[in-house]
């Protein structure tokens, strides 16, 4: 193990922890990796008794950057409405950690990495990961930090399988988790949408077999269609029609071509090509493939309430009206399994017309509920305010 | 004739919390310290938050309203947002030591069945209810002719969420029905002050406003 710093911008020092070759991660396909890299990033002060660590567990092609400037896109954080002082996941209270999934492209070891017994990057020779896959690595990143307990658990979407996934896995470590617009398996819908961006990936000849880091090019196009379908799942077509309706792009009649003229086939446009300048295509195929894969219920006799049965852990569980993907009836399935299993648990449903996306943005009712379903379990763990604890 | 609609009705004042829900504390008073308890239809958390104040209970809450499981949550109870006649089935049996249903039973749409499930889910249930058999309520319909509008019963026939409305009599003979065994009961005047338990059951069902019973489930007698 050793403590390593990536070449990123200057000024900026993300944290990465390496595990040597003896401690692989072996995963659930029988897939081998070591070396290990974990990159994360931390906020606030852990307290002396190590009980207020939060772990944030980041979506599909999210990051360790959930607050703060992200120094690869130069903007602010995934969650930054919801993380730093003051705000539900207060830096002054907790103690945040947040990493990258392994099979991601920002500093975690991924398809992108070099595969030690070939001397070049992995492509798509890289073990098919899984949510427990990832939530292993985490595990290893946290015994690393020295951290027995996490306080809680939380993240939404791929985020929020691998907090219902370290409840299963790891119930004495976890005291409380937030699973938010997730789902404990990935429907077929789900799925189709994931196929879809994967052949687009696929089908672009630039992705040359996933050899195209050796050939010195990139599947930019196909990645972007990718991005571009996922990104429509994400929003509410109430979203889509306040703000682009049919409205034209810079004219006052179509032009009768295939260039961009409605506002909303710019927006996807736009949307695609920043997304290829900040994710790899490969690691694309595999964390949609991770999420296609996860059922939490089938790792136990298909029962999701036996995932749960005698837990500790007090869970809050969140959806949101308009969330097609990763509908209210799915939060409701946990709920159910988590109640029969006779467990602590919350459950809201947001009003919201933002669609799938709306966890990530300032819905001042979320911001609420988490707020208070935080300090109470923060008062059951003896926190004070000022994060130490009682 | 003077009609008015039901839209246009002034506001009713506010009552103190203490004399508009007697019912909570009395509840709050059967629960045993530290037990696990299940309240159904738990409103905004009044009665869970003082259950764990005063007796330290293991609460959770099921509550129709978005609005009063947010403020639930929000306090940070453990309260889902769920139907008392749709969802009490998911329950596993024995899951609570207590299950309490309070204010709410006349507006489920299958009482019965909500009774059954309580008694199934928790060892013990906790009812309270607006009795129908109340000496003003009958008054009402016998000199008025139209339907009783009460201080338990504050809305018009039109715009009730209360559907199934029974009397302490009705309540007992489902009690009996259910194979359940009634270990308390109390019934309340209008004042709020208790009808003595010694008392017969037709004092309790004309001058009781409203009850609360705590049941034990029939298999529990010995």
């Amino acid at each position: 193990m050793s403590e390593a710093r990536p070449a990123y911008g200057e000024g900026f020092a993300p944290k990465t922890v390496v595990f040597s070759p003896d401690r692989p991660l072996l995963t659930d396909g029988g897939g081998r990796i070591a070396p290990l890299a974990i990159a994360y990033e931390t906020r606030g002060t852990l307290n002396a008794a190590r009980s207020n660590a939060i772990l944030l567990c980041h979506a599909l092609t999210g990051d360790q950057y959930a607050a703060g400037v992200n120094p690869v896109t130069g903007k602010p954080g995934w969650w930054e409405a919801m993380v730093g002082p003051g705000k539900p996941f207060d830096t002054d209270r907790y103690f945040l950690i947040c990493s990258n999934v392994v099979g991601g492209c920002m500093g975690t070891t991924g398809p992108a990495s070099i595969n030690p017994t070939t001397g070049k990057p992995y492509g798509v020779d890289f073990p098919v990961v899984t949510i427990r896959d990832m939530v292993r690595a985490q595990a290893m990143l946290i015994d690393h930090l020295g951290i027995e307990t996490l306080f809680c658990v939380a993240g939404g979407s791929m985020g929020g399988m691998q907090v219902l996934q370290w409840a299963a896995s790891y119930p004495e470590r976890v005291f409380s988790a937030m699973p938010i617009a997730t789902a404990a398996k990935h429907s077929a819908q789900n799925i189709a949408f994931h196929e879809v961006g994967r052949q687009a990936v696929m089908a672009d000849p630039d992705w040359r077999s996933g050899r195209y880091q050796e050939q010195g090019v990139r599947p930019e196009k196909g990645l972007a269609v990718a991005r571009m379908s996922a990104h429509i799942t994400y929003l509410s077509e109430a979203a889509l029609q306040r703000k682009f309706g049919r409205k034209l792009q810079d004219r006052s009649a179509p032009t009768f071509s295939f260039d961009a003229d409605f506002q909303v086939e710019n927006y996807l446009r736009y949307q695609g090509l920043a997304f290829v300048e900040r994710f790899d295509a490969n690691s694309y195929l595999f964390v949609t493939r991770a999420c296609d894969y996860f059922d939490l219920a089938a790792d136990y006799g298909g029962s999701l309430a036996m995932a749960f049965k005698d837990t500790k852990t007090r869970f809050c569980v969140v959806s949101f009206t308009s969330d097609w993907l990763y509908p209210t009836s799915d939060s409701r399935a946990i709920v159910h399994a988590l109640n029969a299993g006779g467990a602590s648990v919350s459950f809201v449903e947001i009003e919201s017309d933002k669609g799938h996306d709306a966890f990530l943005l300032h819905e001042p009712m979320f911001i609420a509920t988490t707020r208070g379903f935080l300090d109470s379990a923060a008062n059951a763990r003896g926190l004070a305010p000022d994060g130490t604890s009682k | 004739m003077n009609y008015t609609p039901a839209a246009d009705a002034p506001e009713r004042p506010a009552q103190p919390l203490e004399q508009s829900r007697l019912d909570l504390a009395v509840i709050a008073e059967m629960v045993a310290p530290g037990a696990r308890v299940l309240d159904v239809g738990c409103g905004d958390g009044a009665l869970l938050q003082l259950l764990a104040q005063k007796k330290g209970v293991d609460g959770r809450g099921v509550e129709l309203s978005q609005r009063g499981v947010n403020e639930c949550v929000a306090k940070g109870l453990s309260v889902i947002q769920g139907d008392a006649d749709t969802d009490l089935s998911d329950y596993p049996d024995d899951g609570f030591d207590y299950v309490i249903l309070s204010q709410t039973l006349q507006a489920t749409r299958r009482p019965r069945a909500a009774l059954a499930n309580m008694l199934r889910i928790g060892r013990r249930a906790i009812i309270s209810f607006p009795n129908f058999g109340y000496w003003r309520v009958r008054a009402q319909l016998a000199f008025s002719g139209r339907m009783p509008v009460t201080g338990r019963l504050d809305y018009h026939w039109h715009d009730t969420p209360n559907i199934h409305l029974c009397t302490i009599r009705d309540f007992v003979e489902i009690v009996d029905e259910l194979g359940a065994h009634i270990e308390r009961g109390v019934a309340f005047d209008r004042a709020g002050a208790p009808i003595r338990f010694s008392a017969p059951w037709w004092v309790w069902n004309l001058f009781g406003e409203q009850a609360v019973f705590l049941l034990e489930r029939g298999d529990q007698r010995r």
